[in-house]
């Protein structure tokens, strides 16, 4: 029966791979029609009722554009960039948890457990595979030989690397209250009270690397189009375009997943211990709220200049996301020492006194003129 | 042979190609991709050693940090990405020679070893090998020390990066 556990991973694999694509196309139409929503426009509503179609209709046109390879480009490393951007958004995925592994779920006398992977290292996989995501933009920008990717890609990557940290000492914080780096054991960490009540600054601090990390707005450089035309992927045109914008959608569905598994409660809500199967709906349910967060964050707020995203990145959530690290620990000594949990509500308190302070340092920034702008001599 | 021998080699194949890629290319670039899948290749055989977190932490500093960091610095400061220069000099057969010595003198001692032909043991499932290096790293009769030490070198390097750096207005 060895060959059938295989068929089940082979099975559940593709059924993710395939939630990504089709949610991919999806949240196209998401995005296009809430984004419509908040700034009293209609959106797209010809192509089937509400529109539906659309993604498929955008499918189409995609295919049939031209590709363009540059003269000059470097074909190889110009062709293999898509799909490196591509491969990571997807493969993070595989340790998200959708469901509790208790009570287990039988189909046809087999257990089914409800995540692909389950490996002890779940945190620091995401961290790796995020690490990876930043080479398909750096690829793309040097393979296409033309300044603008190449200055465009530079600076999405520095970004990206910069908002690394921050993510990482996020997740810190979240490997602290649960005391594992697996997935499971850190949405079961959280059946009392979700991570985000406990660390509600690292949540929020978690959120906004997030955004910069998938290059989404307000840090989406990569499309600032006055400034570098469309930065890394100016050169790209067709199906590979399509690629690059792929991997940007499902990086966000995936994130979404991530944040809903690390500080939401992931798969927990009511019942879903009685029903596995509500865990799933949970999440997805979830994943929505935060996507449409991010779509929310999209319609309101200006693209921020790419010298304030950095000294932003470096002078305001490293130190922020340090501090939190900080009074996590040391909440957890505290009721750990003193042996009462009532003692981990001083990680919310400080680290909520923490972020006020960050807001009023960045507004005593703003307020006074030529301290966050680099000065050129 | 079982499947876990042939993957070893076929893995520890792929990482000595592309490590002879790295120096024998002459496109930088190129040069910094196939070093990356070096890296990848010895996250794999970490993993193959049931080292989850090394191999991990491979992916995270070596190709996620310090690679991207190498390429970088070659995008940044070349404009022409081919090395046009001998690729050996003069003293190419007593290099080679001594790495034939080296690598014949690690074999024997190594083969005199007893850990040598010892097969591995499978580990509990229950076994925390991140607890017990994290134990091991903070204990003072473990690793306190080095691990001290190092994070000391660690700020000294930062300090020095931000001095060479900053330049007074």
């Amino acid at each position: 029966m060895d060959w059938v556990i295989w068929l089940i991973w082979i099975v559940k694999g593709f059924f993710l791979a395939m939630f990504l694509l089709v949610g991919f196309a999806y949240l196209t139409w998401y995005e296009r029609r809430a984004l419509a929503r908040i700034q009293v426009r209609v959106g797209p509503n010809r192509a089937g009722p509400f529109g539906l179609l659309q993604p498929i209709a955008d499918a189409v046109k995609l295919i049939f554009k031209e590709e363009l390879t540059p003269a000059k480009a470097y074909k190889i490393v110009f062709f293999l960039a898509p799909i490196i951007t591509m491969v990571p958004s997807i493969i993070i995925a595989a340790v998200i948890p959708w469901g509790p592994q208790e009570p287990q779920v039988k189909l046809f006398g087999y257990t089914i457990s409800l995540y692909v992977a389950d490996i002890n290292v779940g945190v620091l996989y995401l961290m790796s595979i995020a690490s990876i995501a930043v080479y398909g933009i750096v690829l793309a920008g040097w393979s296409s030989n033309s300044k603008y990717a190449m200055l465009g890609g530079l600076r999405s990557t520095a970004q990206m690397i910069s908002y690394e940290i921050t993510l990482g000492l996020a997740f810190v914080t979240v490997i602290l209250l649960a005391g594992s780096m697996r997935m499971l054991d850190i949405v079961e960490a959280q059946r009392s009270w979700w991570f985000v009540v406990i660390q509600p600054v690292g949540a929020a601090v978690f959120l906004i690397a997030v955004l910069a990390e998938v290059n989404r707005a307000p840090f989406d450089m990569p499309e600032a189009e006055q400034e570098l035309t469309a930065g890394y992927h100016a050169e790209y045109s067709g199906m590979k375009f399509a690629l690059f914008f792929m991997a940007e959608y499902q990086k966000m569905i995936v994130v979404s997943a991530i944040a809903a598994t690390v500080f939401f409660g992931g798969y927990l809500g009511p019942f879903v211990h009685r029903w596995p199967l509500l865990g799933p709906i949970y999440m997805l349910i979830k994943i929505i709220i935060l996507l449409f967060g991010m779509i929310w964050v999209r319609a309101t707020w200006p693209r921020v200049r790419y010298d304030r995203l950095m000294a932003f990145g470096w002078k305001v959530m490293l130190p922020l996301a340090l501090a939190i690290v900080f009074i996590t620990g040391f909440g957890i000594l505290l009721a750990q020492e003193l042996g009462d949990p009532i003692y981990l509500t001083v990680i919310p308190a400080a680290s909520i006194v923490a972020g006020v302070i960050a807001v009023i340092m960045v507004n005593r920034a703003l307020t006074r003129k030529r301290i966050l702008s680099y000065e050129p001599r | 042979m079982t499947i876990s021998q042939i993957i070893f080699l076929v893995v520890a194949g792929f990482t000595l190609a592309s490590a002879l890629m790295v120096v024998t290319t002459r496109n930088l670039i190129h040069a910094a991709l196939f070093l990356v899948a070096t890296l990848f290749g010895v996250a794999v055989v970490y993993a193959i050693l049931q080292a989850g977190f090394l191999a991990v932490v491979q992916v995270v500093i070596y190709i996620g940090a310090i690679a991207i960091l190498f390429i970088f610095a070659v995008m940044l400061t070349r404009r022409d990405m081919r090395d046009r220069g001998p690729q050996m000099n003069r003293m190419q057969w007593i290099g080679a020679l001594l790495a034939l010595l080296i690598f014949i003198g690690l074999s024997f001692l190594l083969s005199s070893w007893d850990g040598y032909s010892a097969v591995a043991q499978e580990m509990p499932a229950d076994f925390d090998t991140m607890g017990r290096l994290g134990e091991a790293l903070v204990s003072p009769d473990a690793y306190l020390l080095p691990f001290e030490v190092a994070s000391v070198l660690l700020l000294a390097a930062l300090v020095g990066a931000v001095y060479v750096a900053y330049t007074r207005r």
